[in-house]
């Protein structure tokens, strides 16, 4: 299981990919999956970090929704929740040598 | 844990002994190092012996004895692993063995086929497995591409009596 | 080319059938990832970064136009309108979904096409060479051996659960463009004094990790016996080759640790039962058979001066251009053969959209036998051309944006998907690419630097074929920072060789500087009629070291 975030990271958040379709999606707070990063629910600290990742595993096992669930490190900006990390950025986006496709789209400026 | 052989599921006449347990009455499938230290013995009782191969235990260890060894159990310690494939076709095709081979440990379903193509004609398998299942895993290709143990014809020779029936009829 | 017969037919679909079963199974919950994994993976089926990611097997690298219109119509209504073509001459689609693959799986049976064994621990494409029946010094079409390896392959009951998995190249001619010497089973197809078929089988080469030319194990495996030596050779690996450690599992780990010598030995005592029983031995009438479907197409006579096809490269320079980069000469008299460069400067290499796609089959339709290759280095080809048809063909492919005139030259660059793309990967390679192209953007400049092969991975797994690059650069992340490593003088050729590290890595900022530097360098130093691996294998890494860390 991917494991993308700094020990020591203070804001995570839980991704996965969608069993049926394979699109990347973030765990929010009513327990949902949402495509868009804005609307993941952000964890601070470790603690909180294991718990909400603990709450996105059950949709991988028992609730077979999505697969390869895991903890990433996010920054809260005021252009919102960024990924940390040049990975998570290409996940949350889409491709950098095709930005028409994915949903950088409807992301202005995610690639800088 | 139930036994599928020679495609019907049956009631297991073996039992597996660990190398510290006493040898209970019957047919017993043992270790390759316990039939390497108790061979004698285990002849002696005058009930059918087994014994049991792991993973990079490979046929040759027992070649010589195959001609008083009733079964041989292949074990697979992870579906990935799949030395066992290979051993139970040497034992069929190399060394000509006609006992029982069994496959033991972790199995899918979706092996059944190769399993039974490679010359296993038993398989021990999960309490899931029901009749329709195995038949549905075996059945899922009509003609292979190879020669292999278990006779089925391969499509090249198929093909091949295809061709000659088509010269003779044309 | 091979046609399926109702044997092929109905493997595939019951194939086709199973894998829906699965699916099903899977997407219910009745199976688990774990248990549905290795299912999935002998289907092509991977999970990559943004979504799943489906290889479609192109056997030895052959199409006709009928498969090439079909996968340009599932890219169009399966995923995104777009291909990515292989270094192993298969296809990849980067957006479908799960539960529409049995659909898809469907319309490529139709067509006589599957995606099975393109990943798992399996044996693999078989893959060849794109010139195959049209260079001029084969020995035999390097395709009907291949298609035999390919149904010997299929479904193999005692090797699919190999301990990696396993890639066999074929080559039938003397310049190796099927780089068999980095393959786990290499075979060069030659004829005796007697005229006799045999081959050459090399064994245990890889990339990766561990970079390791192959070891020749087989001189003149004659051609009854292959299927036997090749059976023998599985059957070695599958019991011998380690289980405890998915890193050191490939055969080329198990050639390195027991030697060439021992490997041979276990191989030959193998051979030899599996040959007494008789079973394996391949029948005249098949390879008969099989032989018919690679017959050469209808060519017609023709001179082979072109005299219109002179008129019109004197007249348009870039038509000049194309015909002197992309266009190489053909065994039959009045014909070429044309390779389709899918490396548009600033584009991602070997991508191909579904139009393209589309063109391609078109124009080999009407002017190549409907048939079209896919090179490993990630491009198209047409491998019977008439002469006087090149400047049509020419316009054509310009009009879809296929007629870039690089093939061989520096811009002409193999990369994986890297980071923009695959779960495994450390760095983009992709945009690397790029970049590099856009440098080296002018056509004078290329010619001037004439062939120079750069290949670019994304991580480790070196599926950019970076180790065996004239100029290899290696994606890794330190510190979750991208950063370049280059290797030069790699070869993947019959003169195979694995390139040397030449420092320390570059930033993403300074890499494109550095192949700059490096091409400079060359430039400089090199003699008369020496391409940059000539000049690098003359004087070694020093200089190149030397001006790349000189500010250092």
């Amino acid at each position: 299981m991917a494991q993308h975030t700094r020990k020591g990271a203070q804001f995570q958040a839980v991704t996965a990919n969608r069993l049926a379709d394979g699109v990347v999606v973030y765990l929010t707070p009513e327990n949902g999956w949402s495509e868009s990063l804005q609307h993941a629910e952000v964890a601070e600290g470790k603690e909180a970090g294991e718990a909400l990742l603990a709450r996105g595993q059950q949709f991988f096992e028992p609730g077979n929704l999505v697969l390869d669930v895991y903890l990433f490190e996010v920054e809260k900006t005021d252009n919102g929740i960024r990924a940390s990390s040049v990975r998570e950025t290409i996940r949350q986006a889409g491709p950098t040598v095709r930005r028409d496709l994915g949903k950088q789209a409807e992301l202005a400026g995610v690639h800088e | 844990m139930q036994l599928i052989k020679n495609g019907k599921f049956v009631a297991d006449e073996w039992k597996h002994v660990a190398d510290d347990e006493a040898l209970p009455e019957g047919a017993v499938i043992v270790s390759l190092q316990r039939w390497q230290k108790e061979q004698n013995l285990l002849l002696s009782r005058g009930t059918p012996v087994g014994v049991q191969l792991k993973s990079g235990e490979e046929p040759s260890l027992i070649a010589e004895h195959l001609d008083r060894l009733a079964l041989v159990a292949l074990e697979f310690p992870v579906y990935r692993n799949g030395r066992a494939f290979s051993y139970a076709r040497l034992l069929r095709e190399r060394y000509d063995y006609k006992g029982e081979v069994r496959a033991v440990g972790a199995v899918l379903r979706d092996q059944f086929y190769f399993l039974v193509r490679c010359g296993f004609d038993a398989l021990e398998v999960r309490d899931e497995i029901t009749p329709e299942i195995f038949a549905e895993s075996i059945g899922t290709f009509t003609h292979p591409y190879q020669t292999s143990t278990d006779g089925t014809e391969p499509v090249m020779s198929l093909r091949q009596r295809l061709a000659a029936q088509a010269r003779k009829a044309g | 080319m091979y046609r399926y017969d109702e044997f092929d037919h109905r493997l595939v679909t019951e194939r086709v059938e199973q894998f829906r079963g699965q699916v099903a199974r899977r997407l219910s919950g009745e199976l688990s990832e774990d248990e549905f994994k290795p299912l999935r993976l002998m289907n092509g089926v991977y999970l990559q970064l943004h979504a799943y990611m489906l290889r479609i097997a192109v056997p030895y690298g052959t199409l006709s136009s009928r498969q090439l219109h079909k996968l340009a119509d599932i890219a169009r209504k399966y995923d995104k309108g777009y291909g990515h073509f292989t270094t192993r001459q298969n296809l990849q689609l980067n957006w479908p979904a799960l539960k529409d693959i049995p659909a898809l799986l469907d319309e490529l049976a139709s067509v006589e096409m599957h995606c099975i064994q393109t990943s798992g621990n399996c044996i693999r494409n078989v893959t060849s060479d794109h010139y195959a029946g049209a260079a001029s010094d084969e020995v035999e079409d390097p395709r009907i051996i291949s298609e035999i390896i390919r149904q010997w392959s299929t479904f193999h009951p005692e090797f699919s659960f190999l301990p990696r998995k396993f890639k066999i190249a074929v080559c039938a001619t003397k310049n190796d463009r099927a780089a068999i010497k980095v393959h786990d089973i290499g075979i060069q197809i030659l004829k005796n004094a007697a005229g006799e078929i045999g081959y050459e089988v090399w064994v245990g080469g890889g990339l990766g990790r561990t970079p390791i030319i192959g070891k020749k194990i087989g001189d003149f495996i004659r051609r009854e016996d292959l299927l036997a030596y090749l059976e023998a050779t599985l059957r070695v690996y599958n019991m011998q080759g380690r289980r405890d450690n998915a890193y050191k599992a490939r055969i080329k780990i198990l050639v390195h640790e027991i030697g060439t010598e021992e490997m041979k030995r276990l191989v030959e005592e193998e051979f030899a039962a599996v040959k007494a029983r008789g079973a394996l031995q391949l029948p005249d009438a098949e390879v008969e058979r099989i032989k018919t479907y690679f017959a050469a197409p209808a060519f017609e006579t023709l001179p082979d001066a072109t005299p219109e096809l002179d008129a019109a490269i004197a007249r348009e320079p870039a038509f000049a251009d194309w015909v002197k980069a992309n266009v190489t000469a053909h065994r039959v008299p009045g014909y070429a053969i044309v390779n389709v460069s899918l490396k548009p400067i600033g584009k991602p290499p070997g991508d191909a959209t579904s139009d393209q796609m589309d063109a391609v089959a078109d124009i080999a339709e009407k002017y190549a036998f409907s048939e079209i290759r896919v090179a490993h280095e990630q491009n198209l080809c047409l491998a019977h051309v008439r002469k006087k048809d090149l400047y049509a063909v020419w316009q054509a492919l310009s009009a879809a944006d296929l007629a870039t005139a690089n093939v061989g030259l520096i811009t002409d660059q193999i990369a994986c998907p890297g980071l923009d793309y695959c779960n495994l990967a450390n760095a983009r390679s992709i945009s690397v690419a790029e970049r590099i192209s856009e440098r080296f953007a002018d056509l004078k400049l290329q010619h001037e630097i004439g062939r120079l092969h750069i290949n670019t991975s994304g991580c480790i797994n070196a599926c950019g074929h970076h180790h065996v690059g004239h100029i290899g650069i290696l994606g890794v992340d330190k510190k979750g920072v991208e950063y370049y490593q280059v290797t030069l003088g790699g070869a993947a050729d019959e003169t195979a060789t694995v390139g040397d590290i030449v420092g320390p890595a570059f930033t993403e900022a300074e890499i494109v500087d550095a192949v700059d530097t490096i091409v400079k360098t060359y430039l400089d130093i090199r003699k008369d009629g020496e391409i940059f691996l000539d000049t690098y294998r003359r004087v070694g890494v020093q200089p190149f070291k030397e001006k790349l860390y000189a500010a250092h």
